[in-house]
């Protein structure tokens, strides 16, 4: 093995390290709802090759209000499924679409694009 | 709540608290020029102090203000110049916003439209210089060319053609990429940049630094024909994707296009055509043959024929009276009617058929489980066994070839591992699977249950309102006195007209098809628990039970014993006329099958199901009811109460059950089932129980049902194969497995034309669903 195999083998073991932590072991973005006024718990979302944040955390019983912002055209994130609440919604591009419902049981429960390939949860507690 | 009014003086006291929610109003205005989250609480603290202003929410990111207000102190008007004191714009819609579901988001189509042509354009771009940098890409094989052409400069003018590509046409794939990764997400767009990307830097070097590779002994080869090809070719597959996913909603966008626009109100007297949105309950609505029912209520006057397939998938029209429902969308075929109005917008069954479909196609089935776990960790998993190809191509190829090798087995796995067709194998078949079921009155609560038919083996039918039609009707009429029919039924039925018995309904249902003559009776009386006597035509009638002939001393004839006792042995209900003292004619009502029942039960048997019925009724009738309609295994004498414990008896025996009711008693049945059917539109009790509801009152919705339930299943395994197949083979080929073996390498550009096929044959294979007809 020569000294370039021998730094092509490194940095590849180094990116694979990189790679599994970047992806699986990063830190997620948590917020918690902001109840308005009418008792409603609201959440901004922005959509833009993920969501942020994408922990969201909500009280039980009450009706929860998610804005999500798409800050982009990508095909990906075109789609928003929320299956545990029987949700499927086309997310416009540079606009804010609300999706509303009230979780009735505590839980963690995943909301995905239309392929599952960006991810987000919501904790209701 | 802030009511207090500041500066300006309110002529109204303010309003308490604990005002009733009726006498507030809410208005939502779109605000304009609110950048931050002060913005918004300035907004919202403006208008809580305006006077007249109960309590309003300003929401930044949906640049909204939800506000309640007294109608009596300010107006719409006035809460606009309150946003604008504040220095904040209000921007009022073109239309009014409509209070209706189905008025659907046109912003959004638009946007889609928009969207797609702009897909369209990038992709000819791409195709366009793709097709000029190949051939140019391939003077090399031409060495008389290529002594034309030097190298250098070849490499140059293949760049400045690329480039257009990369940053117009691919420049979405790069920036999702980029978006992706500050989130820590990657998608497939992920793949196809650093693909594309690495492919595009290693040519961009071996032009610009040609000598630096040439002392290492390495060809300074370009792949600018990789980079392009690759871009066109996705950008391919996403065209023809988003064709075809827009057909996987055609059903439910059919649906709401149903919709009728305008409907003709009665008011003052004067009919007038008004929008859909303005028509609130209790308004008269005129509706002429050939017309839409506008929305949903209960006819007032005038009778016809109404087209009721697009909400029961009924292809046959149903005859409406006075007092019947209808329901908008549906089409008026023979009379003209008026009706009223008792359901607007989103509580027509027109929404609610939509709502629960759309619900339905954003459930998650089981069988996605597995799709959805593989997928979410795709794509880092994909980028790992790309640098571990990279790595070991380079480490174990000869040195020569050893970085062009590398690279390109590196780009090939990244780009055919695209995970598309796994994210799209059960939702678009769910998708057009629960749409063509809507079409024909068939709504599927949600993929979980769609999953669950597919896997019953016994269905069980509750017999009353299922196989039967539920109410009595006339199943022999025997004039007993030597007197003819047609002078008999018409005066029978003149009586019943004037009862409200189902009995007299039945008998007056089965005169009307006869085309009996309509007469009247006078001196009408109901006899409690007896029948009714009348007097038609100057002939006193008597019709009703047994005891109302003998307390009125009518003697039986013969005839009349014999005619009754072989009705009273098919058990039906007989009922007794006597004319001028004696009796004249027996009827014989029962609940009868319908038509309908006895082709569905054999079909489902043909499908290898077995099918249960259960009845109240004593083991005699149940056992008739049965061998009528071929049934082998029946429950006679189930109380109510006792249905949900023989479903339990069923699944007991290790049966997946389907159970098929109609009413609220079979509720805790429908919920016991493996998969709960509800029938004929169903109580609302039922529904909600029921995973799958039938529009149409006939079992004829169950053989639906559960062919559709087979045929998605079969499409969304067949997806789900093609999809894994395709990646788990794929992979190890674009990684170079085979090449010990056999030399075979996967170019990039095969792998990127694969990798767009995939994704359109996973769903032109759902949109096969879309052929899907009804048996029999």
């Amino acid at each position: 093995m020569d000294t370039t195999q021998l730094i092509v083998t490194l940095a590849g073991v180094g990116l694979l390290v990189f790679v599994g932590w970047f992806f699986f072991l990063a830190p997620h973005r948590v917020a918690a709802a902001v109840s308005s006024s009418a008792g409603i718990q609201q959440v901004d979302i922005m959509v833009k090759g993920g969501y942020s944040p994408d922990v969201i955390e909500v009280e039980r019983g009450k009706p929860v209000q998610l804005n999500f912002y798409r800050d982009e055209e990508n095909s990906c994130s075109e789609e928003l499924l929320l299956p545990d609440f029987n949700i499927r919604r086309d997310l416009a591009p540079f606009k804010t679409t609300a999706i509303e419902f009230l979780p009735q049981q505590a839980g963690t429960f995943a909301f995905t694009c239309g392929m599952h390939m960006l991810r987000g949860s919501l904790v209701v507690k | 709540m802030e009511t207090i009014p500041d500066h300006h003086p309110t002529p109204a006291a303010p309003a308490q608290p604990a005002a009733p929610a009726g006498g507030t109003e809410t208005a939502m205005l779109n605000i304009e020029g609110m950048t931050c989250a002060s913005c918004s609480n300035f907004v919202e603290k403006a208008l809580s102090r305006t006077p007249g202003v109960q309590r309003a929410t300003v929401n930044l990111a949906s640049e909204k203000a939800t506000i309640e207000y007294l109608p009596g102190q300010i107006d719409r008007a006035g809460l606009k110049a309150a946003v604008e004191q504040a220095g904040y714009g209000v921007h009022e819609p073109v239309a009014p916003a409509s209070p209706n579901v189905l008025a659907s988001d046109q912003e959004l189509d638009q946007r889609k439209a928009e969207a797609y042509l702009k897909l369209k354009r990038r992709f000819r771009v791409a195709v366009g210089l793709a097709v000029v940098i190949m051939p140019l890409s391939m003077l090399m094989l031409w060495p008389r060319m290529m002594n034309l052409i030097p190298t250098p400069l070849l490499n140059y003018v293949l760049l400045v053609l690329t480039l257009p590509v990369l940053l117009y046409s691919g420049r979405e794939f790069y920036v999702s990429a980029w978006n992706g990764f500050r989130h820590r997400t990657a998608s497939m767009d992920t793949l196809i940049a650093v693909g594309t990307g690495a492919a595009f830097l290693y040519s961009l070097a071996a032009t610009v630094i040609p000598h630096w590779f040439m002392q290492r002994g390495i060809m300074p080869e370009v792949y600018y024909d990789t980079t392009a090809t690759i871009i066109a070719l996705i950008l391919l597959g996403k065209v023809l994707e988003s064709r075809a996913k827009s057909k996987t909603s055609a059903a439910i966008k059919a649906l709401m296009g149903l919709q009728a626009k305008t409907a003709r109100l009665v008011r003052d007297g004067q009919e007038v055509d008004v929008p859909i949105e303005q028509v609130v309950p209790g308004d008269e609505v005129v509706v002429r043959p050939g017309e839409k029912v506008a929305t949903d209520g209960v006819l007032l006057s005038g009778h016809s024929a109404v087209d009721e397939s697009m909400l029961t998938g009924e292809s046959l029209p149903v005859e409406k009276k006075e007092g019947d429902h209808v329901f908008g969308a549906t089409l008026n075929k023979t009379g003209s009617f008026r009706f009223r109005v008792s359901k607007v917008g989103a509580e027509t069954m027109l929404a609610q058929i939509v709502k629960l479909v759309e619900e339905a196609q954003g459930s998650r089935a089981p069988i996605q489980q597995l799709a959805d776990k593989v997928s979410a960790v795709f794509v880092p998993v994909v980028v790992m066994i790309a640098i571990v190809t990279f790595v070991l191509w380079f480490d174990f190829a000869p040195e020569a070839t050893r970085l062009p090798l590398a690279l390109v087995n590196f780009v090939a796995v990244l780009i055919i591992a695209c995970p598309c067709a796994l994210g799209l194998a059960t939702p678009t078949a769910i998708m057009v699977g629960t749409g063509k079921g809507a079409e024909h009155g068939v709504l599927i609560r949600n993929a979980e249950a769609l999953e669950k038919a597919e896997k019953v083996t016994t269905v069980l039918l509750d017999k009353t309102g299922t196989i039967t039609r539920g109410e009595p009707s006339v199943t022999d009429f025997l004039p007993v006195n030597g007197e003819a029919t047609d002078r008999l039924l018409p005066l029978l039925a003149a009586v019943e007209r004037q009862s409200e018995h189902p009995l007299a309904e039945a008998v007056v249902r089965y005169a009307d098809a006869q085309g009996a003559a309509a007469l009247t009776a006078t001196a009408f009386q109901a006899l409690e628990g007896r029948g009714a006597s009348a007097t038609v035509d100057g002939q006193a009638i008597l019709l009703g039970n047994r005891r109302l002939l003998d307390e009125h001393q009518v003697p039986m004839t013969a005839a009349a014993e014999q005619a009754a006792a072989q009705l009273l042995d098919q058990a039906k209900t007989v009922l007794y006329a006597a004319m001028g003292g004696q009796v004249v004619a027996l009827i014989g009502v029962a609940d009868t099958v319908r038509d309908t029942s006895v082709a569905a039960i054999r079909h489902l048997q043909q499908q290898g199901i077995e099918v249960v019925m259960m009845t109240g009724d004593n083991p005699q009738t149940a056992a008739k009811v049965a061998e009528q309609v071929g049934i082998k295994r029946y429950f006679a004498e189930v109380l109510p109460a006792d249905k949900a414990g023989k479903v339990k008896e069923l699944q007991a025996e290790g049966r997946v059950v389907a159970m098929v009711g109609d009413g609220i008693n079979d509720a805790p049945a429908l919920a016991q089932a493996d998969i709960g059917l509800a029938m004929g539109g169903g109580t609302d009790v039922a529904m909600e129980a029921a995973g799958i509801t039938l529009m149409r009152s006939d079992l004829q919705g169950v053989v639906t049902a559960i062919d559709l339930s087979r045929q998605t299943m079969r499409t969304i395994k067949q997806n789900l194969f093609f999809a894994f197949i395709y990646n788990t083979l794929g992979i190890p080929i674009a990684a170079g497995l085979l090449f010990p073996l056999t030399g075979w390498l996967l170019s990039p550009m095969l792998a990127a034309g694969a990798m767009a096929l995939s994704s359109v044959s996973v769903l032109t294979n759902s949109l096969r669903l879309r052929a899907y007809k009804r048996t029999a």
